[in-house]
């Protein structure tokens, strides 16, 4: 599973050009350093081909999906950092002051839980509801950007930061 | 890409320096190229930017028991897990792409 990939550049540069259009249509944006997210992106190829799925390229990914499901791209930690720090935990995606070269692009720590503590490990236990008196239809969470949605089922993927369904957990 | 685990040798060697890593990790090539390469820089490069001797393992490419075992001596240092993290002499750990604290450890 391991072994070398090499990645053709035309496809680094095609998944990128898909990503920033994405992420500028839903008031996100990629860090405007070009060669840095040319990085990021031969890293997201890379693990797409070991894994299966487009884990962030600065997380050890384990191969199992389940257990990835908050580190695949965009990961479940990126709006809080974006926001707080200005860009997600690879820097990735930033914020608009660093688009405006307001702030500066910077390392910062690691958001994502321990081991045993993180969301998808915790789903086998869904919350109370707060009230006695039950929503007439479940609410669904996006667990990448907080959407949130009354329906039986959650979307197939989210409107607002196109993640998949099973990045949804029962908000209510 | 680069090798899964192995050792660069640089004109300074006073320290003992094991860089564990993600070959996949932008910060993880920032720590090794620093200082920087001028632009446009072909990544990967394999040289040491502050020209020190060091051991280094990219967690990612190891098979999963030499992984596991690798993943203890990172856990000890930095029970994150994160990557990089450089264990310098065995007394200290820097975590992350942090050149001006890794060079004050290293007295350079």
């Amino acid at each position: 599973m391991n072994e070398e990939i090499a990645i053709p550049s035309e496809k680094v540069d095609a998944l990128y050009e898909q990503l920033d259009q994405e992420a500028e249509a839903s008031g996100y944006h990629l860090n405007p350093e070009r060669e840095f997210v040319r990085g990021l992106v031969e890293g997201l190829l890379i693990n797409e081909q070991r894994y299966g799925y487009r884990s962030c390229p600065c997380r050890l990914a384990t191969g199992d999906g389940q257990k990835d499901l908050d580190i695949i791209c965009p990961c479940d930690y990126r709006d809080a950092d974006v926001l707080e720090w200005g860009n997600c935990y690879c820097a990735l995606y930033v914020s608009e002051q660093v688009l405006r070269g307001e702030r500066k692009v910077q390392p910062i720590l690691e958001r994502r839980p321990p081991e045993g503590q993180r969301a998808q490990e915790l789903l086998a236990r869904p919350p109370e509801p707060p009230g006695e008196e039950l929503p007439p239809l479940p609410v669904w969470r996006c667990r990448v950007c907080g959407y949130l949605c009354a329906r039986e089922k959650p979307p197939a993927v989210c409107p607002i930061c196109k993640a998949k369904q099973e990045r949804f957990e029962r908000f209510w | 890409m680069p090798e899964s685990r192995g050792c660069i040798q640089g004109p300074r060697d006073e320290h003992r320096i094991v860089f564990y890593g993600l070959s996949t990790c932008i910060w993880c090539r920032r720590t090794r190229q620093y200082p920087p390469l001028p632009p446009p820089y072909t990544g990967g490069g394999r040289g040491g930017g502050l020209g020190v001797t060091f051991e280094y393992a990219y967690v990612d490419l190891l098979h999963e028991q030499e992984q596991e075992e690798v993943l203890a001596q990172v856990r000890r240092w930095n029970p994150s897990v994160s990557f990089p993290t450089i264990v310098v002499d065995d007394v200290q750990c820097v975590v992350g792409y942090r050149p001006e604290e890794l060079q004050e450890v290293l007295g350079l």
